[in-house]
């Protein structure tokens, strides 16, 4: 059962525009794309649209040079490639959630470029840490939830917003439960599969996928993974949907117990509290969540995050990604290493692009992993 | 036509600026004055070109600042002290694929070395007393939170204030109020902030002159940038951004407006006397974001097929003030009605002003920014346009791509050509001036003179 839970998670990933097609069909309902977990789905599903994230296909870009200059990062291009190439010809509408200017291009390009209805930017503070930024998100989000009532002709009530932020919340408290998991010496799932267990919460229906997660709690107790989880590894950084990445290094000897990035615990750690006014119940939620590095100034709370999850998760060694030209993630790199070795987790550094060498990539995580684990033989 | 225009060789009578030695003076005094203010009890604080650099000075006369971008394009142009800026923040572990300018500004606190405008390095950093920036990429707050971050290794706390102007751009109409209260609250605060930090008083009196200033030198600004429509162009752009640095220092300061004024009375004295820039220009351009400041000297290769640089959309509008009229054309923006006379008047205002920024607004519609180099080269009689796809600088590059399109679309000659404007490891000087020959070749131009 476990199994085939897991499996279907891969499924609906591999094959989400076949999902997100036939959902249309079924539902009648629209879709809309969006690049960044800054987008407040809440509001989405309050007017039953589906929102599914765009991500890359991590094909080498062929089609984006003209209109993305190539010093930004692989994910933005890759995202647009996906809409130059129609793949994602189903959707209605895209939204973006302010985060950085690599996805603010990618928006734009699809805006000017690709035929769409509904093309919708929403400028979430970057000053997340100061105190008008919940009150002028707030207000930022009233603006949108117009925008999408005059689309779909269709009035947003306080229900509807009930609805969705319960929709969203229980989706993210069952995957944090899943996440718990992780924590035994011998972890119950691998850092691989709650890759796709989140990832396919970001491109399928969140009440099928809820009920999975709820199937998947269920059996997970009794769940033996039939192998060694060597070192208990963590991996923090910019987006990360490689999911060949992951299984390779889990390959090599070691689980990754942890991850801090937005197609993991970043996009499910913060629920939605209870609030009369609901947009600013939501308009805190995004506030107050575990941020992109982009809106975390002047102090590094990210870092601290992952200091702290580093901790419940008894990790031995984390590796940090940078996504090339990822300039908010590049810039955290040494803190957050020099964070992490205080409290005696190792790290070690890798670029990403829109694929990876792994023939190279190997040899590094092999030598790193006998730093963690080989001195007693040396000795 | 064209071809009458490329084999023209009229030669213009051409000057040095008067007020070039006075600029530099200032720019010098500037450093220095941000190097020795503790000395002398004043103040100094760091933050970005495009901080709201009016509000630190209601703290009193004697607070200095020193302004990130400028500080890093300065460190650029002296390349030998760049590399080793570099190799620090390479060996502190930061990519090397980050902000140029930031990183030059980094390796200055890694090194512990100040470099002075004249390219002289002293040792010791100074130590801003507190950073006041704001956030208008991915990488302006984060610059300053390492930057402290730095300091602190060092054993010095510098606390941090970053405003969040991420509101967006009022490209049809004005933005709506709650957009622009959200940051003069910010401000308000930041007041509040400053004086808990510095334990001094708060001059309102000193804030709406600062405003007041500000406002008067970025549309003095814009108005010189405006006489280079004349033919001949009677400032080239190598020149202009010795002139137009000064109100990315010091735009809030007396001294700026001053030399603004008077500036703008040399141009308009060349303008009415055909005083040329280049002697021999017969082909107008306009460029588009940081040049590679370590190859300046591109500009005097380009001089000799007769080719002018007018500008840029980033020299014209980083600092300068425009509007469009409602017959479409592009000039420089009134002042406000008036003069603000309380903290609430001069915190609005500024803040309406500062979002009004031309090159605010490619940030978030790239359209905005084609429309503007468009106007540009209509009006300044532009004949191509050089985009300098600059690694340097996510900020000013960000739809650089878009923009290339919509010019091409308009029928425009375009020219881009990869580089950094702080880091000479990716500008081919060699490979570009060879690129850039041939395409003014292919616009019927000959070198005129070795």
């Amino acid at each position: 059962m476990v199994e085939e839970v897991f499996e279907t998670f891969r499924r609906w990933i591999d094959n989400r525009h076949d999902y997100a097609k036939a959902w249309k069909e079924k539902t009648g309902s629209r879709i809309v794309g969006y690049f960044c977990t800054y987008v407040p789905e809440e509001i989405l599903y309050a007017v039953n649209i589906l929102p599914v994230r765009i991500l890359g296909s991590h094909e080498p870009p062929t089609v984006t040079e003209p209109y993305i200059f190539a010093m930004f990062c692989h994910l933005c291009r890759d995202c647009l490639a996906q809409g130059l190439k129609g793949r994602f010809d189903y959707i209605d509408g895209i939204v973006e959630g302010q985060s950085c200017l690599h996805l603010r291009q990618a928006f734009n390009a699809w805006r000017l470029h690709i035929p769409i209805n509904f093309a919708y930017y929403i400028h979430i503070p970057h000053g997340i840490q100061n105190p008008h930024a919940i009150p002028y998100l707030t207000q930022e989000l009233a603006k949108f939830k117009k925008n999408l009532e005059d689309w779909t002709g269709k009035k947003i009530t306080n229900e509807d917003l009930d609805k969705g932020i319960r929709i969203m919340n229980r989706n993210r408290e069952l995957m944090r439960r899943v996440y718990e998991y992780r924590k035994p010496d011998n972890p119950k799932i691998t850092g691989l599969e709650a890759m796709e267990m989140v990832l396919s919460s970001q491109m399928v229906d969140k009440e099928e996928h809820s009920k999975l997660l709820k199937k998947l709690l269920e059996e997970l107790p009794s769940r033996n993974l039939n192998r060694n989880s060597g070192v208990r590894l963590m991996i923090i950084g910019s987006e990360d949907d490689d999911r060949v990445f992951m299984k390779n290094v889990e390959d090599l000897g070691a689980t990754f117990v942890v991850d801090e990035h937005c197609t993991g615990s970043r996009y499910i750690w913060d629920d939605v509290a209870p609030h009369e006014d609901k947009l600013f119940a939501i308009a805190s939620r995004y506030v107050k969540r575990v941020p992109c590095p982009s809106k975390d100034w002047p102090e590094f709370t990210r870092v601290n995050h992952s200091v702290k999850l580093a901790k419940e998760f008894n990790v031995q060694g984390a590796l940090v990604i940078q996504n090339k030209f990822c300039d908010p993630h590049g810039i955290e790199i040494p803190p957050l290493r020099e964070a992490l070795k205080q409290i005696g987790v190792q790290t070690y550094p890798f670029e990403f692009d829109v694929t990876v060498p792994w023939g190279q990539f190997r040899t590094r995580v092999e030598a790193f992993l006998e730093t963690l684990t080989g001195l007693e033989e040396l000795f | 036509m064209m071809l009458k225009k490329m084999t023209q060789t009229k030669e213009y009578p051409t000057e040095p600026l008067k007020i070039w030695n006075e600029g530099k003076q200032l720019r010098r005094r500037y450093y220095e004055d941000y190097l020795n203010a503790n000395e002398h009890g004043g103040l100094r604080w760091a933050g970005g070109a495009w901080s709201f650099s009016a509000i630190p000075a209601g703290l009193g006369d004697d607070v200095y600042c020193i302004t990130g971008e400028p500080h890093g394009a300065t460190i650029a142009f002296f390349k030998d002290f760049t590399a080793k800026c570099h190799e620090a923040v390479e060996a502190a572990g930061f990519p090397r694929t980050l902000c140029a300018y930031m990183r030059n500004y980094w390796g200055s606190i890694l090194l512990d070395k100040y470099i002075l405008a004249d390219g002289t390095v002293i040792d010791n950093h100074p130590t801003p007393d507190f950073i006041w920036q704001d956030h208008i990429c991915c990488s302006h707050g984060k610059w300053y939170q390492v930057a402290k971050w730095l300091e602190e290794k060092k054993g010095k706390r510098v606390p941090m204030y970053c405003v969040d102007v991420s509101v967006g751009y009022p490209m049809d109409k004005p933005l709506e109020d709650y957009k622009i209260n959200y940051i003069i609250n910010q401000l308000d605060d930041g007041i509040e902030w400053l004086k808990k930090v510095t334990g001094r008083e708060y001059n309102d009196v000193l804030l709406c002159e600062a405003v007041w200033n500000e406002v008067k030198a970025t549309k003095l600004w814009a108005e010189i940038c405006a006489l280079n429509q004349a033919v001949p162009a009677p400032l080239d752009e190598k020149t202009m951004y010795s002139l137009y640095v000064m109100g990315t220092l010091m735009k809030h300061r007396p001294e700026c407006v001053a030399f603004y004024e008077k500036l703008k009375a040399e141009v308009e004295d060349r303008v009415r006397r055909g005083i040329a820039a280049v002697g021999n220009e017969r082909f107008r351009v306009i460029t588009d974001t940081q040049p590679p400041w370590g190859f300046l000297k591109i500009f005097r290769e380009m001089e000799k097929y007769g080719v002018v640089s007018l500008g840029s959309l980033y020299t014209y509008g980083l600092i300068g003030m425009w509007k469009y009229r409602p017959d479409g054309s592009w000039i420089p923006k009134d002042l406000p009605p008036a003069k603000p006379k309380t903290r609430e008047e001069a915190l609005k205002l500024i803040v309406e002003w500062t979002v009004d920024r031309p090159e605010w607004a490619h940030f978030y519609l790239p359209e905005a920014k084609t429309k503007m180099i468009l106007s540009i080269v209509k009006q300044w009689k532009a004949d191509a346009v050089l985009l300098h796809y600059n690694r340097g600088c996510e900020g000013l590059s960000v739809h650089i791509a878009e923009n290339r399109l919509g010019i091409q679309k308009a029928g425009v000659p375009v020219f881009p050509f990869e580089g950094n404007m702080g880091d000479e490891r990716e500008f081919d000087f060699t490979g570009t001036l060879a690129r850039l020959t041939t395409f003014f070749e292919s616009m019927g131009l000959k070198k005129m003179k070795k």
